[in-house]
């Protein structure tokens, strides 16, 4: 199989691989996949209290080549924005960034829920609800 | 890597533009999948294309008469590699033709007095979907589980049998595992019962040691582009006396090998699969042993190097060249992209539509996660030591790498037990 050229680098070079404290109020943690499939991501997301933008952001993954890619882009796509414009992050956005095959769009679905998980968790321990998120964001 | 410096690999250092010595770039090590042909076998054949080109069947020149004699060495070159005479030798374009043949013809054959196959789930393709489609035309088929190790019970198959059974399939060593299956043991338990014995012995011809008298095989199926041979031509032993075993033809035509497989013989290819047969009878004590030592040697480099390894399949009941390893908490694919100067394969199917893993390792009850991770190494007449410890180190290292990166090599670690976590399966 043919990798493109950026997912070749972002295996070779994964960007932000690592873990952070889960327990921190700060930090949200998405895992998603399963073993039995191939591919587990997990994404976590350290996000300011004050202006719910999300400074850092770590990722580590089981899964292809195209899985790496998937999530190491992710990472480097969410870091700077707010919550609720990461959510705007969508698989079609990474599948034609990657150049990603029909066959490997199930890694881009993947991200985008490891995305989607890490900031539901990080809202579930701010108690932080869709339109008070919305209404944050709107204010930047 | 390569002297352009184009490597997608994982790791690049510098030292890595300095190959030892013997080893050139890509290294093949996926004999299972087909092998090189050997040079001596490209001297033999060379002639059969240009100069005595004649068609084995025409029977009033020369060119036909030469064309014969050389096809009927062969024919005695590959019956004496597994103890059959010449006249049990049909010639077939390959193993998948051999199988088709072997199984189709005898069940219609022998359509009057059964209609019971028995085969075993970790066959190759060539004989597993063969059976689907004669069970769509009204055929019976049992297709025996296999142990933890890879081999068939051979309890389980005496209680498959019953008075409809015609044929039994079991492949005599595993594609993807290399385990041998007690051949002689069901031969003779066939021969009990009056049920036709064939077995796909693709991987086993040439490599150990195949007698179809001693083993009660009645028919088998062999190919010459897994032995250092061409592709395109393969063979099938068919029993000829104690039992007959009689076979309905697949294709009409020209009434070529007595009938029962009508074409133009390929000429050059079936010298090439002759000859191939004659180097792997001069050869195989002394290659088997070397590649077993050099098998043996890689998997120690991995357990010394790496924890969470395991070999799949028995190993005392194996082929000399075949290593099935799981690389447990590394996905085979990413591990794959990581080695792309190396020709091995992955258990892993990420790349097929349906992203099953290996149906051959999930027979053996492993957890599609460990099947995921697992490369089988095929190691063939032309691997030299230096090239075993080339990836026995590049393998190492990327596997390293990736669990570096891989969230359930970290979780076992903390010690967290992976099969508690509900996981959102996709």
């Amino acid at each position: 199989m043919a990798y493109s050229d950026k997912v070749i680098d972002h295996y070779n070079n994964p960007r932000n691989v690592g873990q952070m404290d889960k327990s921190s109020t700060e930090v949200g943690t998405g895992l998603v996949g399963a073993p039995e499939c191939g591919d587990v991501m997990r994404l976590q997301i350290k996000v300011n209290p004050e202006t719910q933008v999300i400074e850092d952001a770590k990722f580590k993954t089981f899964g292809c080549g195209s899985a790496i890619a998937s999530s190491s882009l992710a990472t480097e796509w969410v870091k700077g924005k707010t919550v609720a414009e990461a959510l705007a992050i969508s698989n079609t956005d990474i599948v034609k960034e990657l150049a990603l095959p029909p066959v490997k769009i199930h890694c881009s679905v993947l991200a985008e829920d490891a995305i989607r998980a890490a900031i539901g968790d990080w809202k579930k321990k701010n108690s932080v609800g869709e339109t008070e998120a919305a209404a944050v964001a709107a204010a930047h | 890597m390569s002297s352009n410096g184009s490597n997608n690999g994982l790791i690049v250092t510098e030292s890595a533009t300095q190959l030892p010595e013997g080893v050139h770039l890509p290294i093949y090590m996926d004999n299972h999948a087909t092998t090189p042909l050997d040079p001596r076998v490209l001297d033999a054949m060379m002639p059969y294309f240009t100069s005595t080109f004649g068609n084995a069947a025409s029977r009033n020149h020369s060119f036909g008469w030469e064309a014969e004699k050389a096809v009927e060495k062969a024919r005695e070159q590959i019956a004496k590699l597994i103890g059959a005479t010449s006249k049990e030798i049909i010639f077939t374009s390959g193993a998948t033709e051999s199988n088709n043949l072997a199984l189709k013809g005898i069940a219609e054959m022998y359509r009057e007095r059964g209609n019971h196959i028995i085969t075993q789930v970790t066959e190759h393709k060539a004989v597993l979907d063969t059976c689907k489609k004669l069970e769509k035309i009204g055929y019976r088929v049992t297709y025996l589980p296999v142990q933890a190790d890879g081999l068939i019970d051979l309890e389980d198959l005496k209680r498959a049998m019953d008075d409809k059974t015609i044929l039994v399939s079991i492949m005599f060593a595993n594609n993807e595992i290399g385990v041998i299956q007690p051949i002689a043991e069901i031969g003779k338990l066939c021969h009990e019962k009056g049920v036709i014995f064939h077995t796909d012995a693709v991987q086993a011809v040439g490599k150990v040691p195949v007698d179809v008298q001693a083993m009660n095989i009645d028919v088998l199926s062999l190919s010459g582009h897994k032995i250092y041979g061409p592709k395109g031509v393969g063979a099938l032993y068919v029993r000829r006396r104690n039992p007959r075993v009689q076979i309905s033809e697949q294709i009409n035509g020209g009434g070529h090998e007595r009938g029962m497989r009508s074409g133009t013989l390929n000429v050059p290819g079936i010298v090439g699969l002759g000859k191939a047969c004659d180097i792997c009878g001069e050869e195989m004590a002394s290659e088997a042993k070397r590649e077993t030592e050099l098998r043996d040697y890689l998997r120690a480099k991995f357990e010394k190097a790496l924890d969470y390894v395991h070999v799949n399949g028995n190993m005392e009941h194996h082929l000399p060249g075949n290593l099935n390893m799981s690389f447990v908490y590394v996905e085979g694919e990413s591990l794959l992209m990581g080695i792309n100067d190396i020709a091995v394969s992955s258990g892993s199917a990420c790349t097929s539509a349906t992203l099953e893993p290996s149906y051959v390792l999930k027979a053996l009850g492993l957890g599609d996660d460990v099947a995921h991770s697992s490369i089988r190494f095929g190691l063939g007449r032309f691997n030299t030591k230096a090239e075993v410890d080339y990836v026995s180190d590049k393998l190492i290292d990327v596997v390293s790498k990736l669990r570096e990166l891989s969230p359930l090599y970290e979780m076992v670690k903390e010690g967290i037990d992976l099969s508690k976590i509900e996981w959102a399966a996709h």
